[in-house]
């Protein structure tokens, strides 16, 4: 067996907080061989990025301390290292790269004197030799045109641009170790594949170590060799990919697996959650520290912290690892989305949008005529009473402008809004305003959707000031209730929206949008930014409560299986434009549109042994400002012909129910 | 077993958890609270000044003793005296009257002024923002000084005049602050919230608006008291401040300005008085603005 390239033992760290010290991870060890993938699992807070950042020492300039263990890194130790040999290790022998490729540039320097400089401070190299070393990454990394890109800023490069240099650069003195922390978490569905995949070619190539540090199961499913998963600062399981899938030991791991939305799940079921939420740093559960959270936690696992330990040549820390390990596994079967039936019964039109379009004015160009931003162009759908109707795509695919301008929030360019016949679009001021309270919304960040300085039962009151005029006792009373709804305690009201974790703060958004019995609820991303543990907790309560409200939905996500999961009918956007919309079902069995057919194809398969399976779509979404002629999806489109860059397809029913923009539908 | 352990076990960290978070938090008092209560104490004393000048002061301000002329300080005289005699410690709490109220007045009025018209452009937007804003930058490059001089020099000088002066080169900082503040404000996602629920905009204004927006205005605020006295101290030196028996600060500190070799005292008290009132005036905005903010009360 290979000697490990990073090796930790027993790694502590702490961060100065405002009373005493605080554990940001405890007792770490794992190692890395050269060649291997290993992936870091955790949800937020988890301690997964300072795990990392400590294999760099980048925690020392956040004021970070190493309290224990060691770090070896090939033959060095890491933990005595003086800056300058940190310096000389940095970039050249281990090398990072970042979740935000936005901000990890600095935006005032071409992308080419960034990536001369990194290879200029490590190799002894002319100015050059540095040049042409950088055009040939940029082209490895799959840039197009990479010697135009070395003038360009970070600026003027897309997400998914900026994360293949931000892989040149950390590739360009050939590391031994790459780190890579969420390197496609702020990327798109199509672009996290390609990314995915661009890593896993390198690392083979490049004959890296490679540590994936991820929130994702499912990535990591894709491209790790081995994956060790962390909660709350410690380390809770490690084994091989195949072992930890086929047969999770840890409770968390099996709750994590079991909180991912399978593709074929059943319909509108009620997803497996893990009760409660993450603790913070600074209220850390004694013992076991998912014991709170654990269904199985005896007396022992509150008072005693169990070791990571060796069962069946993989390590975990349980105390009841033997004696659980065969209990609530779900074992993984092919996936199989059934057909159903079409649901004949049509329901009478709830809201429906008529050539709606939102443009917004660019500015003018001297002499130039005016341009626009198509944000949303000619969209039609009509969405039924008590169904609940998805929307996907990519970002800039102006999902959520279509969400706000049905809701009036923002006045369209073009079009007509109708709720139960009603023109919305021609209402304004006290009757829109009344109109409101049957139509409200969920935002994605719930915390910024709250007045930091008010109080919850405020928060969750404030509808109800505004259209009812309800007594003191009768609002407190109402308040305690929707608190209850939402699943949380009512003496919670006194409390300030920070003082709550993420997913609660979630529930409370809920609790706002119900207090005055709508009919039509806009769900805005509602789980994309919250933990994966805690958003099955979030899809069960609004499919509970449009249960038992009765509530129409419009689900705006990127997650696919979630949209599926909850959807009746989903409608696919690309560009500001509706492709395709068909029944839940109907659309993942039979995509029409080559879009959607890439969108679907490009989601990783949550089980190591789909691996590979995912295919890759070409390309980024162009600008909307500037979009492609005829079929905007045409220079990505597999079955593109001249005719799809002359002529713009209409949306046309292909099936019952099922319509796309396509002129060639497959 | 296993679900009463279960059960147990959550109960118990439950209440050991609710028992943490109830304990009081013995965190010692800060550097920052430290300072603010010494600056409390110094804006409480110059208040008392001004109220209650015979109170504190050993001497008349006005009574000139010619056997006593620049005296440097000592016990009989803390401050020492002037060219006229005068018990520069006496003037100095006598001075604080005027000053404090030329400094408190203008930052009022001018202060109220400018977030007026910083609301305006912050809320319509548009042609309007773009008026204002446009004429706000005209008012902004004549120095705050000379603007006051202007006015000063038109109008004459007396009390109320001075005020005036002094309030209207405030208004640009005022302006623009607050209009930033109301449109960042404006663009968050609370905002957009209560407007999806059917709240009408001067409700959204004054409820949620409004409380998001005006701590940066506060510490502006505490920052301008001690500017305004300055630039009223200026206009005195100039000779268009208020000519009375009682020089307020800024006028002393002009007044010693010939004398700076000879007495460095007449001068550098008023000085002192103006710096620890800025600087008292600047630490409680601060402060204020950290108390202010609900996500520093517990971390």
């Amino acid at each position: 067996m290979k000697q490990p390239l990073l090796t930790a033992d027993h790694l502590s760290v702490q961060y100065p907080g405002k009373n005493g010290l605080l554990d940001a991870i405890t007792d770490i060890s794992l190692h890395i061989r050269t060649g291997e993938t290993v992936c870091l699992v955790g949800e937020s807070g988890s301690g997964k990025t300072i795990a990392a950042k400590t294999f760099m020492r980048l925690i020392d300039y956040e004021r970070g301390r190493i309290a224990a263990g060691h770090v070896q890194f090939a033959d060095q130790d890491l933990v005595r290292l003086t800056d300058k040999e940190l310096r000389r290790l940095r970039g050249r022998k281990i090398a990072m790269v970042f979740q935000e490729p936005m901000t990890a540039f600095d935006p005032i320097f071409t992308i080419g004197s960034q990536l001369i400089e990194t290879i200029l401070r490590h190799q002894r190299v002319t100015r050059q030799e540095a040049w042409r070393r950088s055009v040939d990454l940029l082209r490895r990394v799959g840039l197009s045109e990479p010697e135009a890109r070395m003038h360009q800023y970070p600026g003027e490069l897309s997400g998914g641009m900026l994360q293949r240099a931000m892989i040149a650069m950390a590739l360009s003195c050939s590391p031994d170790l790459l780190i890579a922390d969420e390197p496609t978490t702020a990327l798109d569905m199509t672009i996290q594949a390609q990314i995915l995949q661009l890593l896993k070619e390198l690392q083979r190539e490049y004959g890296m170590a490679m540590l994936l540090i991820t929130h994702d199961l499912v990535i990591a499913a894709e491209a790790a060799d081995r994956i060790v998963v962390m909660y709350a600062g410690r380390i809770a399981e490690q084994a091989e990919t195949q072992d930890l899938f086929r047969e999770p030991y840890h409770p968390y791991t099996k709750g994590l697996l079991q909180s991912i939305t399978a593709p074929d799940s059943m319909r509108k079921s009620k997803l497996y959650s893990i009760e409660g939420s993450i603790p913070g740093l600074h209220d850390m559960p004694s013992g076991c520290r998912f014991h709170p959270r654990c269904p199985h936690a005896v007396e022992r696992c509150r008072s005693e912290v169990p070791e990571l330990t060796g069962l069946n040549g993989r390590l975990v820390a349980c105390w009841r690892a033997e004696e659980l390990r065969h209990s609530g596994n779900v074992q993984a079967r092919p996936a199989v989305i059934e057909a159903e039936p079409m649901t004949s019964e049509r329901k009478e039109t709830l809201i429906e949008a008529v050539g709606l379009s939102k443009w917004y004015p660019l500015k003018r160009g001297t002499g130039g005529k005016e341009r626009f931003i198509r944000a949303v162009d000619d969209v039609s759908l009509a969405i039924r009473a008590g169904e609940t109707f998805g929307l996907v795509g990519e970002s800039g695919s102006g999902k959520s402008t279509l969400g706000r301008v049905i809701l009036q929030l923002e006045r369209a360019t073009k079009g007509e809004v109708y709720f139960r016949g009603e023109p919305l679009t021609q209402l304004s001021g006290a009757r829109l305003r009344n109109m409101r309270r049957h139509m409200q919304m969920v935002f994605q960040d719930a915390g910024s959707s709250m007045n930091p300085r008010w109080k919850a039962g405020d928060i969750i009151g404030e509808p109800l000031d505004v259209h009812e005029s309800l007594s003191r006792k009768e609002r407190k009373a109402r308040i305690e209730e929707l608190l209850q709804i939402v699943g949380l305690s009512p003496d919670m009201a006194d409390r300030y929206p920070h003082q709550f974790s993420g997913g609660q703060r979630q529930r409370l958004g809920i609790a706002r949008a119900i207090a005055l019995n709508p009919a039509f609820l806009l769900l805005d991303e509602p789980v994309s930014a919250l933990d994966v543990s805690v958003q099955a907790q979030i899809v069960n309560l609004l499919l509970d409560i449009q249960e038992r409200m009765g509530l129409t939905y419009l689900f705006i996500g990127h997650g696919l299986h979630v949209v599926r999961h909850l959807s009746d009918r989903i409608g696919v956007m690309y560009l500001g434009q509706l492709v395709e919309v068909a029944d839940s079902a109907e659309l993942f069995l039979h995509p029409a549109h080559h879009y959607t057919r890439a969108l679907i194809a490009s989601i990783p398969h949550p089980d190591p042994a789909g691996r590979g399976t995912a295919r890759v779509i070409e390309g980024e979404v162009p600008s909307p400002a500037a979009p492609p002629s005829g079929c905007r999806f045409h220079p990505r489109c597999p079955a593109a012909t001249e005719r799809c860059k002359l002529e713009a397809p209409e949306l046309q029913e292909i099936g019952p129910g099922h319509y796309a923009a396509c002129h060639f539908p497959a | 077993m296993t679900v009463k352990d279960f059960v147990l076990g959550k109960t118990v960290w439950r209440e050991s958890k609710r028992q943490t978070a109830a304990r009081p938090r013995l965190r010692s008092l800060g550097t920052g609270d430290w300072l603010a209560a010494v600056s409390g104490v110094i804006l409480a004393f110059a208040a008392l000044c001004a109220l209650f000048p015979g109170w504190i002061a050993p001497y008349s301000p006005t009574s000139m003793e010619a056997d006593r002329v620049l005296l440097p300080p000592g016990a009989a005289h803390y401050f020492g005296t002037d060219y006229f005699g005068r018990d520069i410690f006496s003037v100095v709490v006598y001075g604080a009257r005027d000053s404090l109220l030329i400094g408190v007045a203008s930052v009022l009025a001018g202060g109220l002024a400018g977030c007026i018209i910083g609301a305006a452009a912050g809320i319509a937007g548009g042609v309007i923002d773009l008026i204002l804003m446009r004429f706000i930058e005209i008012v902004m490059t004549i120095p705050g000084i000379l603007l006051a001089l202007a006015i000063a020099a038109v109008l004459g000088p007396n009390l109320f005049n001075m005020i005036f002066a002094v309030a209207v080169s405030m208004v640009p900082g005022f302006a623009r602050v607050f209009r930033s503040q109301i449109i960042s404000v404006k663009g968050r996602a609370f905002i957009t919230a209560a407007r999806s629920i059917g709240m009408p905009a001067p409700r959204i204004f004054f409820r949620h608006v409004l409380p998001n927006a005006w701590s940066p205005v506060l510490v502006m605020a505490t920052i301008g008291l001690g500017t305004s006295i300055l630039t009223a101290a200026g206009l005195s030196f100039l000779g268009l401040g208020v000519v009375k028996e009682i020089p307020d600060w800024g006028t002393l500190l002009s007044q010693g300005r010939g004398y700076l070799t000879v007495a460095w005292w007449i001068s550098t008290f008023p000085g002192i008085a103006i710096t620890l009132l800025v600087l008292s005036g600047n630490i409680l905005g601060d402060w204020l603005r950290d108390r202010l903010d609900p996500k520093r009360e517990q971390r």
